[in-house]
């Protein structure tokens, strides 16, 4: 075998029926991915490749007095031992917004596991033996945990001299952002409230866990240049961050997607790129890195653990007052994606209900804990877990039914948003509450049968803890909003590369995105937009890479909505070409070429009145049309930093969560039984997948409820359980019956009207979750997740 | 160290193998069969698991000594194993050449049935259902589904919790992989009967 194996390949998919937009068409690379043909990123293979091995701090916060490196590269089959010191470039550190995250450790080391040395080997085992030879001494500095230590008049700074456009409106240099949100008056408003609710919440720290570790091959090439063969969210921002520290040009760095085990926000940053391009180019050999599960849980960021203080009040028929709140969140040692979750955590903390008078302030911290950025639900779950819980509470005091209440408060469209924006599009937030209470519950006591209890369906399971003594049911509401695609004046933009052409007698349509196809099914999308808009059945998925122009990252539930947008504007324009050279050639034989309406459908060219004037074949004959385009929704603003107001987001995005759970109340057990959604999508492109996503995302958020935290010592800021043994999340045991009510209420904004939706399935899922335990045990269980001492109280 | 094993039921043998190499990372990086995955490495996601000698393991935790003389179907035999059992080849075993497994080529298929693939039920029936997402599970549970319809036809659905229990799915919920095991044994019943679904 010669040159790089196991990269990507085109999907060519062809289909029986339409396989247009609202069917739900099958995965075009569903065939390789259950052959085990499918080339993930730790597939990659190339002949004389060497394996690369990062050497990770074992400290959180220390000065790197000396690095002795001279033993390991000493080693036979070791190639290269690179440190900060062995940087090629002037630029030597990186960062989505803020660039201050350095290629390797230097002066000191900000969290525990951050990147010291780099080592290339022959052989994975070698490069981990050789890694464990470098010699490092550190010498301790105090450490910076929480908001207290964060702030303290003598705290440590984590980042010293800092010069990015957030310092001048931080009050603490150890605060990364800070968005306050003023509107109205809750003061005076406060003063109508017959009742007043206040809550602490606390949010532990989650793992996206995506089961793909991070990996890539890095291959020189002659020019002097790279090939890099990663699974990433975003080929254009990693290129945009790689390029410079190489000391290369962007065009000499040459990306193309490997397959993507999973994401979900943990491959917005960067991890392995740019360490595997440096052992490449140093070596003049292709380096494939790939972490191991361990490596993996210091490899990326995390979800940022929040702590979240809510006030709300209500006039005794159930009108919401006003709200105050403050949410502190861990960004940990770098800035990653911190800015914009303070942004998402403000500006949606009031959640999805109407209420006139808030005061909002959150922030994030720099400490020594883990970074934390972009994870799925992005700031929004850790407000809806709160604002949710303050709901049933004051329902509750109100003596009102949670959903009721809910219901009375529930934003709709029109509805202006803490930050002033209206809501323009339908915001069904009561309905989809109705719907997902109408649902029918689950039998009581499923578990007992005439043979006794099946211990499989109780709390406990099949550790036979209890035949259902002790057992108790409860059922939760839940609801919340997430706004869709990057927001703040982002320029969110997409690129879409469209070709027509005939092959084999066919009409075929190509398309070629930069789109990072993550399990999502953007694939899948694409090609039914392909065949909406242009009429053919047999469609190409290029290969994503950086030869074609940026898609933005596949977060924020928006690729759907903008690289979606950007392929169906990319075939409306390839369409239009088509239909010239259709005029040219054949204009005077039918007045319809001129005077009609006229689409592409079923390989042929027909009237809005369905009239066939020509066979696409015909039309097209060797011709090729291809054309590149961007495209863009309509702008946001950034939030002022003074009162945040402002349009800042593009769309929002809805689901509702009804959780049924039983507990064992003497083991501190939790059995979910049933986790229902109801969701609006606007229009459900490929109901399967659109059903798909909503139950992944709601098992997430089940996952945050009762299981999942990275644990972080206090007292040393290092991570206790990195390991899928220790940090638990679902399986399928742990993960009840999901049904999923689906509405589609047109957005007029959108392409073909859709929504969103990756993400707003995992903002109430667990506050759903909580609020049935609640039920069960009468319990407060004001942090995730909940542990079977927060029941038991022992 | 060599070792002399059977792959999806013909005979290989992997050459300077370490001592403390796994038996995945001998398929998937000495005999170019990287279709098992590497998920944790630690025995606790599924992701790597094959048959060995007919029962599923974590091949991370099987060490690549250990199967010495022994039989290992992975994911890439999977299609030919289910056919060969299908059509009465004592467990399956009649094999599956190397470079055949290395370049699996499904045939294409159709966007909407998944016809004309010649996949096995079992994987026509997780595309058929959309249990695929990120797809980085799939051949574990592949591996593990197909051995539980093997010795149980009609699984209650506790039962397909319970064989699948150690196969973590991070991106669907496990819901449409519930119901592909559904589907593929629904399938099996149909054809059993005479009937099509
Ligand atoms: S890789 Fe073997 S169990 Fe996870
Ligand atoms: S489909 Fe991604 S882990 Fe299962």
């Amino acid at each position: 075998m010669a040159g790089v194996t196991r990269t990507p390949t085109n999907l060519t998919q062809g289909s029986k029926t339409k396989g247009g937009i609202g069917e739900s068409t099958l995965r075009p690379d569903g065939t390789l991915k259950v052959t085990g043909e499918f080339a993930y990123s730790s597939d990659l293979w190339h002949e004389d490749m060497l394996w690369g091995f990062t050497l990770r701090s074992t400290e959180a916060h220390a000065e790197l007095v000396s690095i002795d490196t001279s033993e390991a590269l000493a080693q036979p089959g070791v190639y290269a031992v690179l440190t900060y010191d062995d940087l090629p470039a002037d630029v030597k550190h990186y960062g989505l917004e803020i660039q201050d995250t350095p290629v390797l450790a230097h002066g000191k080391v900000r969290h525990h596991g951050e990147p010291v040395a780099i080592v290339a080997a022959d052989h994975p085992e070698t490069a981990r033996r050789a890694a464990a030879k470098i010699k490092i001494e550190y010498r301790q500095l105090p450490l910076v945990t929480d908001e207290a230590s964060a702030l303290a008049e003598d705290a440590p700074l984590i980042h010293e001299g800092r010069d990015d456009h957030h310092i001048g409106h931080v009050p603490h240099p150890n605060i990364v952002h800070r968005q306050p949100i003023i509107r109205g008056n809750a003061d005076e408003a406060r003063k109508k409230a017959d009742v007043i609710v206040e809550g602490e919440y606390v949010f532990g720290m989650q793992d996206q866990a995506f089961l793909g570790p991070e990996s890539g091959l890095a291959v020189p090439s002659e020019d002097g240049g790279v090939e890099l063969y990663v699974a990433t969210q975003w080929l254009h921002s990693d290129l945009r961050q790689i390029a410079p520290v190489l000391g290369l040009p962007e065009e000499k760095v040459r990306m193309t997607l490997s397959g993507v085990g999973g994401a979900f926000g943990g491959r917005e940053d960067i991890s392995m790129q740019i360490h595997a391009c440096l052992l490449a180019l140093h070596t003049g050999k292709p380096v494939k890195i790939v972490y191991n599960r361990f490596e993996s849980f210091f490899g990326h960021v995390h979800r940022h653990p929040a702590k979240l203080w809510y006030e709300h009040g209500a006039t005794k028929d159930g009108k919401l007052t006003h709200m105050k709140c403050r949410i502190v969140l861990d960004g940990g040692a770098y800035a990653s994606a911190s800015p914009a979750v303070v942004g998402n955590a403000s500006s949606l903390s009031a959640g999805p209900y109407v209420i006139d008078d808030v005061e909002i302030e959150a922030i994030a911290l720099y400490t020594n804990n883990p970074p934390c950025g972009a994870m799925r639900g992005f700031g929004a779950v850790q407000a809806c877990f709160a604002y949710e819980a303050q709901m049933d509470k004051l329902a509750d005091k109100l003596g009102l039914d949670r959903v009721a209440f809910r219901q009375l408060n529930a934003m709709e469209q029109g509805t202006i948003m803490p930050t002033g924006q209206p809501v323009d599009s339908p915001a069904p937030v009561a309905e989809l509450l109705r719907r997902v209470k109408a649902m029918p519950l689950p039998p009581e006591r499923q578990w007992e049968s005439s043979e006794g209890a099946d211990v499989r369906q109780l709390p406990g399971g099949l550790s036979n803890t209890t035949h259902g003594e002790g057992v108790v049911r409860g059922v939760g509401y839940a609801v919340g909003i997430k706004n869709v695609g990057f927001s703040e004046g982002f320029d969110d933009y997409s690129t879409a590369k469209v070709r027509m052409e005939v092959v084999a007698g066919e009409p075929v349509a190509t398309v070629h995105t930069a789109m990072a196809e993550v399990g999502q099914g953007g694939v899948t999308v694409h090609a039914q937009i392909a065949r909406t808009e242009l009429g053919v059945t047999q469609v190409t998925i290029h290969p994503a890479d950086t030869q074609v122009g940026s898609a933005g990252s596949t977060s924020a539930s928006r690729q759907t909505y903008v690289t979606g947008g950007a392929v169906k504007n990319a075939c409306e324009l390839v369409r239009e070409k088509v239909l010239e050279i259709g005029r040219r050639k054949m204009g005077t034989f039918h007045p319809a070429w001129a005077t009609a309406e006229l689409l592409l459908e079923g390989g042929k060219v027909i009237t809005d009145g369905g009239e066939v004037l020509a066979d696409l074949v015909d039309v097209l004959e060797d011709e090729v049309v291809e054309l590149e385009e961007e495209w863009r929704h309509r702008p946001t603003v950034a939030f002022d930093l003074e009162t945040g107001q402002g349009d800042g987001h593009v769309q929002y995005s809805f689901a509702a969560h009804r959780a049924v759970v039983e507990v064992d109340t003497e083991l501190g057990l939790v059995k979910v039984i049933e986790l229902a959604c109801a969701q609006d999508v606007g229009k459900a492109l490929n109901p399967l997948s659109v059903v798909g996503q909503i139950q992944g995302g709601t098992t997430q958020g089940l996952g945050v409820a009762v299981m999942e935290e990275i644990i972080v010592d206090p007292k040393t800021a290092k991570v206790r359980n990195p390991s899928f043994t220790d940090y638990l999340i679902p399986t399928i045991l742990d993960t009840p019956t999901i049904p999923v009510d689906v509405l589609e209420l047109a957005d007029e904004h959108a392409p073909y009207g859709l929504r969103g939706i990756g993400e707003a399935p995992t903002l109430s899922s667990t506050p759903a979750v909580l609020a049935a335990i609640r039920n069960a045990t009468g319990l407060e269980l004001n942090k995730t997740p909940v542990r079977p001492e927060h029941l038991t109280g022992t | 160290m060599r070792v002399n094993f059977t792959v999806n039921g013909r005979k290989q043998e992997a050459d300077d193998v370490w001592e403390g190499e796994s038996l995945l990372y001998v398929l998937r990086e000495r005999l170019g069969l990287p279709g098992s995955k590497n998920a944790c490495e630690q025995g606790e996601c599924g992701s790597c698991t094959v048959r060995l000698d007919g029962v599923p393991v974590c091949s991370c935790l099987v060490a690549a000594g250990q199967v010495e003389g022994r039989e290992v179907v992975t994911v890439e035999g999977l299609a030919d194993f289910a056919k060969q059992r299908a059509e009465g080849c004592a467990s399956g075993a009649c094999g599956t050449e190397l470079n055949k497994a290395q370049q699996w080529q499904a045939k294409p298929a159709d966007s909407q049935t998944g016809e004309g693939s010649g996949l096995s039920p079992i994987q026509q029936a997780f595309i058929d259902a959309g249990a695929v997402q990120c797809g980085f599970c799939t051949p574990g549970l592949l591996v593990a589904a197909d051995e539980l319809l093997e010795r149980n036809t009609s699984p209650s659905d506790a039962d397909i919790r319970e064989a699948l229990s150690g196969n973590l799915c991070r991106c669907t919920g496990y819901e449409k992989i519930l119901d592909a095991v559904r589907l593929a044994a629904a399938r099996g019943e149909a054809e059993t009967a005479g009937t099509g679904v």
